[in-house]
């Protein structure tokens, strides 16, 4: 069974619609790359899967393991596996990095039937994960994100999915706003967490975070489609040629 | 229905009620002189209305109709289910001092080994034996509040706390209000604390209910008298039961280089005003004032705080936040005066409201009068919802909708909480609050 399955999928914000019937197979262990112009649906699509609010789904369906992923509240999709890695992740002023990760990981466990975990058994798996990312222990006693670096708040990302351990993993444009060096952390990251169960979905605009998250799988979108799929070296072919001829296609 | 019609009709049955009262209460001549005046200013006045401009958003003659009689001195019964409320809401290490419906309970509290330059006396002991100093002090407030004139009128007792000049405690004070009766009744008290020169003290109030207390109203005020270079924690919570009224005054005055930090939480009660007005009479002191409304259901609270920098070179903040749920109304009346002379005066107060339904309601008035020309002042008010992208993100990392709410709400909360310096007390509010978060379900 695929991990995760975007049949025909048709989405509207406000009246317009924004996906016209979108597919894409995501397999264990698969690392996907979406690549596209802006305003292609890209986040759009990262949105429905995570279940965000405002999107009205109007043909198709998303099945994850086999399950209607649209019929779950956005923390079932979590519990069961599901991760989004926001483009632009929120600040949460008064809430203590810390306290928000234990809360989460708790409720997932909760919602999976699995035992909490106390005070002590989280900091010890919290802070190795958090030392792998060379996030200092100082960054987790500040409020979520809250005065953050762009590279900073990735990474917080990075180690949410460490300390989640989630089957698929969508990043939303991770690239966007991390300098070069920021980026390769932020990279490294990822494929620490790249493995044989785990899929990811990579959206991104450039190639040139492909060239540190190589892809097994390229997908170009143009106007709410998947218009071309390929292997990695379709990222190449899109940096020399660009997303015009897609667009004259689509 | 006409006007003067209402007042009549509320004020002569309080007419009665004080005159059948009037032999219960403490205090004779000089005392029984000014319950008189004071009872006569609030039959003149009567329950404040709408369209008393400081009472708009609190109008108690459609709110409360009626004060209730004089509740009756509690019995045997009642003491017990008030000892087990008590010990239900205990709290470690502070020294407790208790009343029930209204008067003091000696066996309930805690008044042995008075640390040194403590001293605690009943309020029906000092107005039936105290000095004429000690009763002036009681009788601070000026009658033109109507609801501090009936609480002048009708006092039966309270808690009257002295500290010594450089005496500071390290044990903090309770001072636990429970209501008990099984008839609807009214209590009237009157808690005084007087802080002498380089002195400290930390003063918690609480109201609470025991099991099937029913409507009830609690009239209540504290006088606070805060010396030079002395310094007051004080912590006020109410978890009055849900049917409950709770009109409470708190009249402070501070010397110069005096500190006072005061938090209050409002969560229980049906309808309920705090009103606060806080005297800077020395040069050089601070006032810490923040406040959290955490209401729901068909609750009314309004805190009311009247900040008055007399004097130069004081600072005053004030955070307030009023998270209110279902068909609540939240009322927060900040006024900050600034007299001519009071040059280098530092005074902010902000105040937010978190709206958590479409039916909820909250009324944020900062009004600021400014006479002098060499001062900082601000004020911000906001009410808004909870921020929807900040829910998705939470509830994107596993947590329901109720979870991701409560984690907000704390947040919310917590920069009021945050200013209460004594860890047991930050620790105690902040449990208020997990509770009033987790009966919302």
């Amino acid at each position: 069974m695929s991990l995760l399955e975007v049949k025909d999928l048709k989405v509207r914000v406000e009246e317009r619609e924004i996906l016209h019937g979108l597919s894409l197979t995501v397999n264990p262990g698969e690392v996907h790359a979406i690549m596209g112009p802006n305003g292609s649906g890209k986040s759009t699509l990262s949105h429905v899967i995570a279940g965000k609010p405002g999107y009205e789904v109007t043909g198709g369906e998303i099945l994850f393991r086999g399950e209607d992923l649209l019929e779950m509240s956005p923390d079932e999709r979590a519990a069961k596996g599901v991760f989004l890695a926001f483009q632009y992740p929120v600040e949460i002023p008064g809430v203590a990095t810390m306290n928000f990760l234990h809360v989460a990981l708790n409720a997932q466990r909760k919602a999976r039937g699995e035992s909490q975990l106390t005070t002590p058994e989280f900091l010890k798996k919290a802070y190795a994960a958090a030392a792998s990312l060379n996030i200092p222990r100082d960054m987790l006693k500040r409020g979520v994100n809250v005065g953050f670096s762009g590279g900073e708040k990735k990474r917080n990302e990075i180690l949410q999915m460490a300390l989640f351990e989630p089957a698929v993993c969508i990043l939303d444009e991770m690239d966007s706003g991390l300098d070069i060096d920021a980026l390769r952390v932020a990279a490294d990251g990822v494929n620490a967490l790249r493995s044989q169960g785990r899929a990811m979905v990579v959206i991104t605009h450039y190639q040139r975070l492909l060239n540190y998250i190589v892809p097994d799988f390229v997908h170009v979108m143009s106007k709410g489609r998947v218009v071309k799929s390929g292997g990695k070296e379709l990222a190449l072919e899109l940096e020399a040629s660009g997303y015009a001829q897609f667009e004259d296609a689509a | 229905m006409n006007v003067a019609l209402v007042k009549n009709e509320t004020g002569s049955a309080l007419s009665d009620s004080f005159a059948i009262a009037r032999d219960r209460l403490p205090g004779a001549d000089k005392v029984a002189a000014a319950r008189e005046a004071a009872f006569a200013a609030y039959a003149q006045a009567g329950l404040p209305h709408r369209r008393i401009e400081d009472w708009k958003y609190t109008d108690l003659r459609a709110l409360m109709r009626e004060v209730l009689p004089l509740a009756p001195a509690p019995d045997a019964a009642e003491f017990s289910r008030a000892a087990s409320a008590a010990k239900l809401h205990a709290i470690e290490g502070v020294r407790r001092l208790v009343l029930v419906d209204g008067v003091f309970a000696p066996k309930l509290s805690e008044l042995g080994g008075l640390e040194k330059g403590l001293g605690i006396r009943t309020l029906r002991e000092v107005l039936e034996t105290g000095d004429a100093a000690l009763q002036t002090l009681l009788f601070t407030p000026d009658n033109a509040n109507p609801m501090v004139a009936l609480n002048s009128a009708m006092m039966t007792d309270g808690v009257v706390i002295d500290v010594a000049d450089g005496v500071v405690l390290t044990q903090p004070l309770q001072i636990v209000h429970i209501a008990s009766g099984t008839v609807p009744a009214a209590m009237f008290t009157r808690s005084l604390l007087r802080l002498g020169k380089d002195a400290g003290a930390t003063l918690v109030e609480s109201y609470i209910a025991t099991e099937g207390a029913k409507a009830y109203q609690v009239h209540d005020s504290l006088i606070i008298s805060i010396g030079n270079n002395s310094r007051l924690d004080h912590v006020r919570l109410n978890e009055d039961g849900r049917d409950a009224f709770n009109i409470s005054s708190g009249v402070v005055s501070l010397g110069a280089h005096a500190h006072f930090n005061t938090f209050g939480m409002m969560s229980g009660a049906g309808v309920s005003r705090y009103q606060a007005t806080i005297v800077f009479a020395g040069e050089g002191s601070r006032v810490e004032t923040n406040g959290v409304n955490l209401l729901n259901g068909k609750q009314h609270a309004d805190t009311t705080l009247f900040m008055d920098h007399a004097v130069p070179h004081c600072d005053s903040r004030e955070i307030f936040r009023a998270v209110v749920d279902d068909r609540a109304h939240s009322v927060f009346q900040g006024r900050i005066i600034v007299r001519p002379h009071a040059q280098k005066t530092d005074a902010k107060m902000m105040t937010r409201a978190l709206l958590l339904s479409d039916d909820a309601e909250a009324d944020n008035k900062p009004e600021l009068e400014i006479f002098a020309d060499d001062v900082t002042c601000g004020h911000g008010a906001t009410t808004g919802a909870l921020d929807e992208s900040l829910l998705f993100y939470l509830r994107a990392r596993g947590l329901s909708e109720k979870e991701a709410q409560a984690l907000l709400i704390q947040a919310f909360v917590g920069e009021a909480i945050e200013s209460i310096v004594n860890d047991g007390l930050r620790e105690l509010a902040i449990a208020a609050a997990q509770r009033w978060l987790e009966a919302r379900g």
